[in-house]
């Protein structure tokens, strides 16, 4: 990290300067944390209207009276985080299964026409989802006829390209002689894929794993448009309504996001390494 | 001899038999492809050409195209749309860039934890944050940002409500929203660099910044490329926070082609002209990454 002077010999000025340099970045820090700050200790006021009241940037008082008054918005609230968890879960497992079974076979089983089947793979990562959306909602809804299912929720996420392509890229650096010796041995592709490709694969299928699971529970706009009643809903479009639905309740508001974002916050800090490893992943050029 | 020729005729067997099992891994995920991808692109280019009613569609030729070119609505919102990313994309390399350079000189512990810090608001879901960003942009004197700025004595704004502001609200948002990818994409890079250009630069007396200009910024041209087209495309395709927030108003100030375009689909039920909408920044958003990619990636190698 020769960028910056090595200040040999002068101890003092090194520390001098990273003490100034770390307080920069607590600062940029504590302007970005300050939505999640916010929004953690205010979800712990009283459910009261938000009329011509002050925000408090300090926890005055610790209440989980506005955490039962989003709860108490709906019959269903509970369902919705439980359905939140069934989609995100779903996506989760046939993700892995299917994204890393083509990856391995774009990657390292001859077929005919694979790479043209994979370049038309990838040119479907280009096209903007604005694209995709009003046919695929027709799809589900016209002629499916399966708008308010979980089948509404969970197919059109099944398998996503950028997952096969992340699986890609990871398997085509498994050495070539690992595979061949299996072969030797008389291994067929599925032992071959289960026994040595996945094993080897742990850590790129947790990453896809781990990040398909948060964009699952995440995401607003499709479990918006394919669910109609309450008890279908996810835990992010269940807080939507009540935002429209009681525009001056703020305490509760917050509860209903921190509720919304708190799994998330628990996954990223017990399995941190896997969610920065993912976006690098992510990045590597193919 | 005679070993590799048994050896390459047992492989065209094996060859043979993998094929097989290539088709059958990959099934699945091209199934899915097919129904979910392939199919609704084909869809949305017919559907472009139709009038969409419930009951058989009507061919109407290129009236979605040519009432969205005549339309002043869709002007403006390509308009906001540019404007955004303008002012949010350059900004977010900048800031990404420069924490990037902060972190590098921390010991490896204190580098993991900055990344795990910046990182966090993007693990938040996006309703939750645009709930969180409607209150810090409350309108009355109390809200946050109205005390913010009245310590230096500006006047309390309407900072959602109003057409001056609403725009620039979103893009505050978006500054102090999640960079935590950039700048761990960007600091990857940073490790890469070889020391040894750094040695060479000591030897010739380089400055800090000298060495910044002259071998850090031609180094990162990759990942700057990589996250500037990366992220004009996903500027371009913005509509949740608008659509949660303002719902593009007021006037319209904040409607984006994106949220133009689920207003026409989900709002109107005009498909026909949000399948029109929706090519037109298709293939805006391609002309633009290649634009990028030709101008700023000439010297780029991959």
């Amino acid at each position: 990290m020769a960028l910056y002077r090595k200040h040999n010999g002068r101890r003092s000025a090194r520390t001098v300067r990273n003490a100034a340099i770390v307080l920069v970045l607590l600062l940029f820090a504590a302007a970005t944390l300050f939505p999640i700050y916010f929004m953690i200790i205010s979800s712990f006021g009283d459910p009261v209207e938000a009329a011509a009241m002050s925000y408090s940037l300090w926890p005055d008082k610790v209440s989980f009276a506005s955490y039962k008054f989003f709860m108490d918005f709906s019959p269903h609230s509970l369902r919705w985080i439980g359905n939140s968890a069934i989609v995100a879960a779903s996506v989760m497992i046939t993700n892995v299964v299917f994204a890393s079974l083509a990856g391995y076979a774009f990657s390292r089983v001859r077929f005919k026409g694979r790479s043209v089947l994979f370049s038309m793979l990838l040119v479907a990562m280009m096209v903007p989802y604005q694209v995709t959306q009003v046919p695929l909602y027709i799809l589900i809804v016209n002629t499916f006829q399966i708008q308010n299912t979980y089948g509404a929720l969970i197919l059109p996420g099944v398998v996503t390209v950028y997952n096969i392509f992340l699986a890609k890229q990871f398997m085509s650096t498994i050495p070539g002689e690992i595979l061949e010796c299996a072969k030797v041995e008389g291994c067929n592709q599925l032992q071959i894929y289960f026994r040595i490709v996945l094993p080897l694969s742990k850590t790129v299928l947790a990453v896809m794993a781990i990040l398909t699971f948060m964009d699952s529970w995440n995401t607003f706009f499709w479990p918006f448009l394919v669910t109609n009643t309450m008890d279908m809903q996810t835990i992010q479009v269940g807080l939507k309504n009540f935002r429209f639905a009681n525009t001056t309740y703020f305490s509760p508001m917050m509860a209903g996001a921190t509720i919304s974002a708190l799994p998330m916050f628990v996954l990223f800090f017990s399995l941190q390494k896997y969610f920065l490893e993912g976006v690098t992943v992510g990045a590597v050029k193919g | 001899m005679a070993i590799t020729q048994t050896v390459s005729s047992g492989k065209k067997r094996r060859i043979r038999g993998d094929g097989a099992w290539g088709y059958a891994f990959i099934a699945v995920a091209l199934l899915g492809y097919a129904l979910f991808t392939a199919y609704p692109v084909i869809s949305a280019f017919f559907i472009s050409f139709q009038e969409y009613k419930p009951l058989g569609s009507e061919y109407v030729g290129f009236d979605n195209y040519s009432a969205t070119f005549r339309d002043p609505l869709f002007w403006k919102s390509i308009r906001n749309t540019i404007v955004y990313t303008i002012l949010t994309v350059p900004v977010a390399l900048a800031l990404s860039f420069a924490i990037a350079i902060l972190i590098l000189p921390l010991k490896k512990r204190l580098q993991t934890t900055f990344k795990a810090i910046y990182y966090l608001p993007v693990v938040a879901s996006g309703v939750a944050m645009s709930v969180v960003w409607l209150w810090i942009f409350d309108p009355l004197p109390a809200g946050i940002f109205n005390r913010l700025i009245s310590i230096v004595g500006a006047p309390n704004q309407n900072w959602l409500g109003a057409s001056g502001t609403a725009m620039f609200s979103l893009v505050i948002m978006a500054w102090l929203s999640s960079h935590g990818a950039s700048i761990i994409i960007y600091l990857a890079a940073l490790l890469g660099v070889d020391e040894s250009y750094y040695e060479a630069a000591d030897l010739d007396g380089a400055t800090f910044l000298q060495k910044l200009w002259h071998i850090v910024i031609p180094f990162l041209k990759p990942t700057t490329l990589f996250l500037l087209v990366t992220g004009v495309i996903g500027s371009f395709q913005v509509f949740q926070n608008a659509y949660l927030m303002t719902g593009g108003g007021p006037d319209n100030a904040t409607t984006m082609v994106g949220l133009l375009i689920f207003n026409n689909a989900f709002k109107y039920f005009e498909y026909g002209k949000a399948a029109a909408q929706s090519l037109v920044l298709a293939l805006l958003i391609a002309g633009i990454s290649m634009f990028q990619f030709k101008f700023l990636g000439k010297d780029v190698e991959y």
